[in-house]
């Protein structure tokens, strides 16, 4: 039986992938996955990289407040 | 599980008719209570605590039928009515603000979360905080955390396709992914045997406000009535996009308090775990289902709203408390500490 791997895109946000056993990062480091889903940071930002932790939303938020921008789209 | 003592006309009325089947007379006991009071009434929070308790274990001297009991549930009902009343005063606005507006329905529900401003308990706790604090912040998450997931797995028969597929593989990860040792409810109740907490379903509640039990009561009475279906998906989803950032801060806070390692293993769990879960519920399941129709969009804005703005009242409290060097549960009748 082969394995079926699904990676879906979260905008803004991290990769959620799906039936993956392990995540080989650039340096060789290989973190095996014990979930179902894993969500791998896209923004490079985590503290837990290679997953997410959420830190996007505090860079969004930052970015945000900078801008001015704190009315509802 | 054990009664804990009564607190009020409506707790004192509710465990006589469960223990001896006393008719409850709930109208005159309902007459005072109105408006945003009921968000924080310690009576009226701890009684519907306690009817919806009866939905998930045995109570020690309760009759197992009682669960059905017309009075029990006509008195639940009453208070439920006032409770949703007042939640919806409460999130009316926040809901005015972003349901049926342009845009992806999850990324405005990540915005809404993210534009609630509650007070930041993790944030708090990593810097200042003591093992105290720390410590009734689990008393305080006792009278949701050990039955972690359980309301939520009842929006599961309510849903259907891609959307009861989604929230099927979340709910794995939360009973344990096929690992009863990792179960997160599991996992809580080692945290507080840790931190030297009683870990019993409804050990604390003598010690938990209203404010606190009005999160956990909220969660059920959406859970319970298939109506409110998108109000508890979009609750779960804001106390899910709520947790990964601060769980990272609580994990270091029980390091640096050097409390034993079960503790900043629940959070630890919660970190990863979360990050994943928020993008589940709001994505692949509040969104689906917002877009079946103009009220389950409106349904899904006011759960995720109320669970925010119920947290950050709850969550208001503790600190004012810490800030003024009281603590945050109410005193023990007995006048023992919270255990040791
Ligand atoms: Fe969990
Ligand atoms: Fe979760």
């Amino acid at each position: 039986m082969t394995a079926r791997v699904s990676a879906t895109p979260c905008p803004g946000g991290p990769l959620l992938l799906r039936g993956v056993e392990e995540v080989e990062t650039a340096d060789g480091t290989v973190h095996s996955v014990d979930r179902p889903v894993v969500a791998l940071c896209r923004c490079e930002r985590s503290q837990r990289l290679p997953w997410c932790d959420g830190t996007h939303r505090a860079l969004a938020r930052g970015a945000r407040r900078t801008a001015g921008d704190v009315a509802p789209a | 599980m054990v009664i804990p003592p009564a607190r009020g006309p409506l707790t004192a009325s509710l465990f006589a008719a469960l223990v001896d089947g006393t008719p409850l007379a709930h109208t005159d006991l309902l007459t005072r209570l109105d408006g945003d009071g009921v968000l924080s009434d310690d009576d009226l929070q701890l009684a519907l605590w306690v009817c919806y308790a009866l939905h998930y274990e045995s109570v020690d001297g309760v009759p197992d039928d009682r669960e059905w009991d017309l009075d029990v549930l006509a008195f639940r009902q009453a208070l439920e009515e006032r409770f949703l009343a007042a939640l919806h005063d409460l999130a009316a606005e926040v809901v005015d603000d972003w349901a049926h507006r342009e845009g992806d329905v999850g990324d405005r529900l990540f915005a809404l979360t993210d534009s609630v401003e509650g007070p930041s308990l993790s944030r708090h706790l990593h810097r200042h905080g003591d093992v105290v604090q720390l410590r009734e912040l689990l008393a305080h998450r006792s009278a949701y955390n050990l039955r972690e997931s359980d309301p939520q797995a009842l929006a599961l028969p309510r849903l259907d396709g891609p959307a009861k597929v989604a929230l099927a593989e979340l709910l794995f990860d939360e009973f344990g992914a096929g690992r009863p040792e990792r179960l997160h409810s599991t996992l809580f109740a080692e945290a507080m045997v840790a931190a030297g907490l009683d870990p019993r379903y409804g050990g604390l509640l003598d010690r938990l406000p209203g404010t606190t039990l009005a999160i956990t009561n909220a969660m059920n009475l959406f859970h319970l009535r298939r109506s409110l279906l998108p109000a508890s998906l979009g609750h779960f989803g804001a106390f899910e996009a709520t947790s990964s950032e601060p769980s990272r801060r609580l994990a270091a806070a029980a390091r640096r308090l050097d409390l034993p390692p079960a503790v900043a293993a629940y959070f630890d769990e919660h970190v990863e775990a979360d990050a994943v879960h928020e993008q589940l519920m709001f994505r692949a399941v509040c969104a689906p289902v917002a877009a079946s129709g103009p009220d389950a969009e409106t349904g899904v804005f006011f759960g995720a709203a109320a669970c925010l703005l119920l947290e950050a009242r709850a969550g208001q409290a503790l600190l004012d408390a810490w800030t003024s060097g009281e603590s945050s549960l109410l005193p023990a009748a007995d006048d023992e500490q919270l255990a040791s």
